[in-house]
């Protein structure tokens, strides 16, 4: 029961990661039908970002506060990786819109290479350590030896998440820009006749996706305390299955699916074997596919795979 | 303003190599209803959209109260006031019908919004008792409707409309029609009407054309059209006539 109460949190709380990647693939998938496969890269990115501001507030300025350069940090981050995002949009896929269907999808995995071998040159391929931020928490209960203790890092990743999720909701339903990305999600030229910019949806469309990158590079760093050049890849996929496994082009199913992997992820670790925890991952979704071919809140007319 | 509202000249729009249109001509004049009336494939959708730049046109130039609109962005042209209820009405299925006409408004901002939505609400009572219904559950007509009203939100100064009256029932047809002829005697509403049903559609124009292959064939008063025996012949009676019989195509 311990032990299962210990996973519950520790899969939650990766799972609030992976699900924040995981939005940024179903909402580019949502509007342009293409899987941005540079999304987990600008993930990592977004991790080295963070660390090197990191770095650089609190051992060469000497910000003392944790809690002013973990929002410092918070907000440079996600200006810069929005920059990226946007970038990688005007200049790998926009000039390919409109050409054969594979175009936009071999740029992205070049864009992909691309960044990942950028930051191993950069920043080396060692492991990076940050410093420690934030430790410590609550022992819930304990008995026999074993405590469940939920840390203050967890209960920051997920209320982060939750906020970050709420107003991204109302963004998304609530707000004229929301409107518009939705309309451009369903009929873009229908929606250009109404006097809307698509490109510039679009380009928003990447931007948003890179913030909560972002903020989820911020989180994982946070959590691990280490990132590293290939960090990109493993969560960038894992992200991207739990957004298959919720229906690609859902936002609740890319939560959904984000949790679902972080605690298969978590129980079988706990329970089986660490070795096999990614392959359970990726098992579940092949059976999930299988007999939901368009994922657990996905559209069954989804056509443009 | 002295010259037409929406005017075009020697427009030629392709498809790959296929011609869709060719060399058309055609005014539209400020508080004229003008209809465009040809058999299925005659290319009135794609002048339609032509006019959006979507597809381009390949020559000839377009211009809307005097400005030249052949090259802009397909949002830029819809911002300077023309609105479309295009074929197959499309509206977003899986929108609410207010979210629909939200987007409608989308270039005002939000400003009268409530008066737009209670304008387009008296002219379509059905949209106002299904504002939160989604879009893609409603009926064809019930559809119709919301393009037409969609268009409307945007406060435009001509509206477009192509082929409203296809597969719907007569008596929806005649509702979509009294409400078109209502908002050009009622606001002055410009209004260009591409139809199959040339009967309906002349009998509400001031002027109509004739589109046969891409080609402008004829253009004239809708009264002199309607009395027009090769009209008659080929659009009216028997309704289907081969487009060769219409002189002017030689
Ligand atoms: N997207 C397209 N691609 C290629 N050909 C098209 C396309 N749309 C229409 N056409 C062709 O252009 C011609 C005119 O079509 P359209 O403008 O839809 O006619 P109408 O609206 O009068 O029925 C037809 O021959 C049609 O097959
Ligand atoms: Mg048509």
């Amino acid at each position: 029961m311990d032990v299962f109460v210990q996973q519950l949190i520790n899969g939650l709380t990766l799972g609030s990661i992976y699900g924040l990647i995981a939005i940024g693939y179903t909402m580019v998938f949502g509007i342009i039908g293409m899987v941005n496969f540079a999304h987990g890269d600008v993930f990592m990115v977004s991790t080295f970002i963070a660390l090197i501001l990191f770095l650089l507030l609190t051992a060469w300025l000497g910000i003392s506060s944790v809690a002013l350069a973990f929002l410092l940090v918070l907000v440079a981050t996600m200006a810069l990786t929005a920059l990226w995002g946007f970038a990688v949009e005007r200049i790998a896929y926009r000039p390919l819109r409109g050409s054969f269907r594979l175009a936009p999808l071999i740029s992205a995995i070049g864009v992909s290479i691309f960044l990942s071998n950028f930051v191993q040159v950069a920043q080396g391929a060692r492991n990076k350590p940050t410093p420690p931020m934030l430790e410590g928490g609550f022992t819930l209960f304990a008995s026999d030896g074993y405590a469940v203790t939920l840390s203050y890092k967890q209960i920051l990743i997920m209320a982060v998440t939750s906020v970050l999720l709420l107003g991204f909701w109302y963004l998304v339903q609530k707000t004229p820009f929301g409107r518009a990305q939705r309309a451009c999600e369903q009929d873009r030229k229908m929606a250009a006749l109404l006097g809307i910019d698509v490109d510039r949806t679009i380009s928003l469309t990447f931007v948003l996706g890179a913030v909560l990158a972002a903020v989820a590079g911020l989180l994982y760093l946070l959590y691990y305390g280490v990132v590293s050049f290939s960090d990109g890849f493993v969560p960038g996929v894992k992200a991207f299955t739990a957004a298959v496994l919720g229906g690609i082009g859902s936002l609740p199913g890319a939560v959904i699916g984000g949790l679902i992997i972080g605690l298969i992820e978590t129980f079988w670790s706990a329970y089986f074997s660490i070795e096999y925890k990614d392959v359970a991952a990726f098992s579940i979704l092949a059976i999930v596919l299988i007999f939901m071919p368009s994922g657990l809140l996905g559209r069954a007319e989804v056509e443009k795979v | 303003m002295s010259g037409p509202l929406l005017s075009l000249r020697g427009v030629s729009t392709y498809y790959g190599s296929v011609a869709a249109l060719r060399g058309v001509d055609l005014d539209v004049g400020e508080g004229e209803i003008v209809t465009l009336i040809g058999a299925n494939g005659a290319g009135k959708s794609t002048l339609m959209m032509t006019v959006f730049g979507a597809p381009r046109a390949r020559s000839g130039t377009i211009a809307f109260a005097g400005q030249d609109i052949t090259g802009l962005p397909t949002h830029r042209i819809a911002r300077l006031g023309l609105a479309q209820s295009p074929e197959g009405r499309r509206v977003f299925p899986r929108m609410s019908v207010l979210e629909n006409l939200q987007m409608g408004a989308a270039l005002h901002d939000g400003r009268h919004l409530a008066q737009d939505l209670e304008k387009v609400c008296t002219l379509f009572p059905r949209l106002k008792e299904r504002l939160g219904q989604r879009a893609g559950t409603m009926s064809g007509g019930e559809q119709q409707m919301l393009a037409i009203g969609r268009a409307l939100m945007s406060r435009p100064r001509l509206l477009m409309l192509d082929e409203p009256s296809l597969g719907l029932a007569p008596l929806v047809v005649k509702q979509i029609f009294a409400a078109i002829a209502a908002l050009n005697r009622e606001e002055g509403m410009t209004i260009f009407l591409v139809e199959q049903n040339a009967y309906h559609a002349l009998k509400l124009a001031h002027r109509g054309s004739v589109l046969v292959n891409g080609r402008i064939t004829l253009s004239g008063p809708a009264r002199a059209l309607l009395d027009d025996p090769s009209i008659k012949a080929a659009y009216l009676e028997g309704g289907h006539a081969p487009v060769e019989t219409v002189p002017g195509e030689a």
